[in-house]
């Protein structure tokens, strides 16, 4: 039998604010334990919270950049459950009425736009860290992380590969860091996913009963997770089992998923709502402000980039990748109109080379858009090839002669020879040379046209014009 | 709705509370008669009556984003029954 994988996936994403969701104990992460916990993540007795008018703006900046509802009035839960790292004996989250209802994200599958339905995005808090080492038989606590604001975003079972999954978390990482409400650090936890998967037999509608992965912190756990768990169901199915909706965890050592504990119903968490919070109200005039300051979505930049400068989807893509490449990109070309697959080219090779070799991102690239469009215009205007100026960015790079193009060009001897008339002075030079492969060529032989071309080029040490000396060279021979 | 003693049993156990049978069948009758009083308010139409979330009728305040509490956790934690490298000690939980 066909089997189809249905997947949706829940992210928690920590919002990037100074101070906690319900406290004024900061976020910075790293710090000693237990420094950033004040009262309120302690849950001592008489504390109130106090909700982070921050972690409330970036979830509508979220939802706002999603096409979701904004709820207003929108409430907190409380979410019950004991566990020494929840100090209050709850977690405060949101049931009914989240901040962010629905919305839709876009994503590329296979070279195809795809719609993945969002069910909703609420606010919550994290909760504090357990360490199980030992502690003479002990677990130690530490709540510096404990009231941390995250924004669960839920998407509905719209995912049918684990590649699917992986580029639906991808293009949400982008996104949240995109519009600047996480920083999207994965092995800081900033950004974490549970997958539900589930399998189906192909063409059947009914969804089959699903388990969740937890805390999957990297997407390429993501991806082998599911192809894990999806294996294991099919297994079962085949021979006859039935699945058991649980709670699973993947160990990454030895690449399998286990039962972490069997499903408690959504009554166990006895949801209710939180009597300290009073609703929410989010008005029409804050959606508009923040409306108003939200950047160009990195889709509408993708498009952009195909229409504007008819670049492939794929360039569009890769450039739109991150708001800094964007920036990068569109400050280059903006020197250089026109030549816009030439700054794409450089920048997704050289310039990204470069950095990934030095583990840098962007905003560190020791070469300046306008640094770079100067190096291209170069290139464009015929005064380098394409080869010399690999070896003048390597030089500005390196900051030789203070990144300057046009010095480190003189510098190295680099200028192409692109004067006709001593070019055609080369080509009858080495023609006179090399009257036998002159002979072979006009015999047929038109491997003898290259090794024209390299004696030419070796004569300039390769510093001729190419196209002139192929131009040249053909109009000489064919003369 | 009727509740059963297996259902104060579940909820205690819930609640991390420890009820022996007599207790359970007291706290039955408790929560039995809440409910009762529960049905009683739900003959009432309320179908026009949007609900509350809160007995007040007042909307949340919200905080600037600030920093605002410094780090007192030897205060805090010269209450805690036992400490170790800063982190507070628990009898062991894993899962």
């Amino acid at each position: 039998m066909q089997w189809e994988i249905v997947i949706g996936l829940e992210v928690h994403a920590q919002l990037s604010t100074q101070s906690k969701i319900f406290s004024g104990a900061s976020t910075a992460y790293g710090a000693p334990p237990n420094s950033q916990a004040c009262v309120i993540d302690l849950a001592l007795p008489g504390v109130l919270p106090v909700l982070n008018k921050g972690a409330v703006e970036r979830a509508i900046k979220f939802g706002l950049s999603v096409g979701a509802k904004i709820n207003s009035p929108s409430i907190f839960a409380r979410k019950n459950y004991f566990y020494p790292d929840l100090p209050k004996g709850y977690q405060i989250s949101q049931f009914e009425l989240p901040v962010v209802q629905g919305g839709n994200i876009q994503i590329q599958a296979d070279g195809e736009e795809k719609n993945i339905r969002l069910t909703r995005a609420h606010l919550e808090e994290d909760a504090g860290k357990s360490l199980h080492e030992d502690f003479h038989g002990m677990s130690g606590i530490d709540l510096n992380r404990a009231g941390t604001p995250l924004l669960e975003i839920v998407s509905e079972p719209d995912m049918r590969s684990s590649a699917e999954a992986v580029v639906y978390a991808k293009t949400l990482h982008a996104l949240v860091r995109w519009i600047g409400i996480c920083d999207g650090n994965m092995q800081e936890g900033s950004f974490r996913c549970d997958a539900n998967v589930s399998v189906r037999p192909c063409g059947t509608e009914k969804l089959g009963t699903r388990c969740e992965i937890k805390n999957l912190n990297s997407f390429r756990f993501l991806e082998k997770a599911i192809d894990y768990e999806a294996r294991r169901q099919i297994e079962i199915l085949q021979d006859g089992g039935t699945i058991r909706q649980e709670t699973r965890l993947y160990d990454a050592n030895k690449d399998e998923t286990r039962t972490m504990r069997t499903k408690e119903d959504a009554n166990d968490y006895r949801y209710f709502p939180d009597p300290d919070l009073l609703p929410l109200e989010i008005s029409a005039n804050w959606i508009d402000q923040v409306q108003l300051a939200l950047p160009e979505l990195p889709q509408v930049r993708r498009d952009r980039y195909m229409s504007e400068f008819a670049l492939s989807a794929y360039d569009a893509s890769v450039l739109t990748s991150s708001r800094e490449t964007a920036d990068y990109f569109e400050s280059t070309i903006k020197q250089l109109p026109g030549q816009a697959k030439l700054c794409a080219n450089w920048i997704m090779g050289e310039i990204s080379g470069q950095l990934n070799k030095e583990g840098l991102e962007i905003t560190a690239c020791p070469i300046t858009p306008s640094q770079l469009a100067t190096l291209l215009k170069r290139i464009s205007d015929g005064t380098i090839s394409g080869k010399a100026a690999k070896t003048v960015f390597e030089s500005m790079w390196n900051g030789e002669l203070e990144r300057n193009v046009d010095a480190i060009i003189a510098a190295k001897g680099l200028k192409q020879i692109s004067d006709d008339s001593t070019i055609e002075k080369l080509v009858e030079q080495v023609l006179t040379a090399n009257a036998q492969q002159v002979a072979d060529y006009r015999n047929g032989k038109e491997k003898a046209f290259n090794s024209l071309v390299g004696q030419i080029m070796k004569a300039t040490q390769g510093k001729a014009n190419p196209a002139q000396v192929n131009t040249i060279l053909k109009k000489k021979l064919g003369g | 709705m009727t509740l059963s003693a297996n259902d104060v049993k579940r909820i205690a156990d819930l609640a991390y509370i420890e009820i022996n049978d007599v207790e359970a069948k007291e706290t039955l009758d408790q929560l039995s008669g809440i409910f009762d009083l529960i049905e009683t308010m739900q003959a009432v139409d309320t179908s026009t009556v949007e609900p509350m979330s809160h007995a007040q009728s007042v909307v949340q305040r919200l905080r600037e984003d600030e920093v605002t509490e410094a780090d007192q956790h030897e205060l805090y934690q010269s209450i805690a029954p036992q400490v170790e490298a800063d982190l507070y000690l628990v009898p062991q939980v894993i899962e």
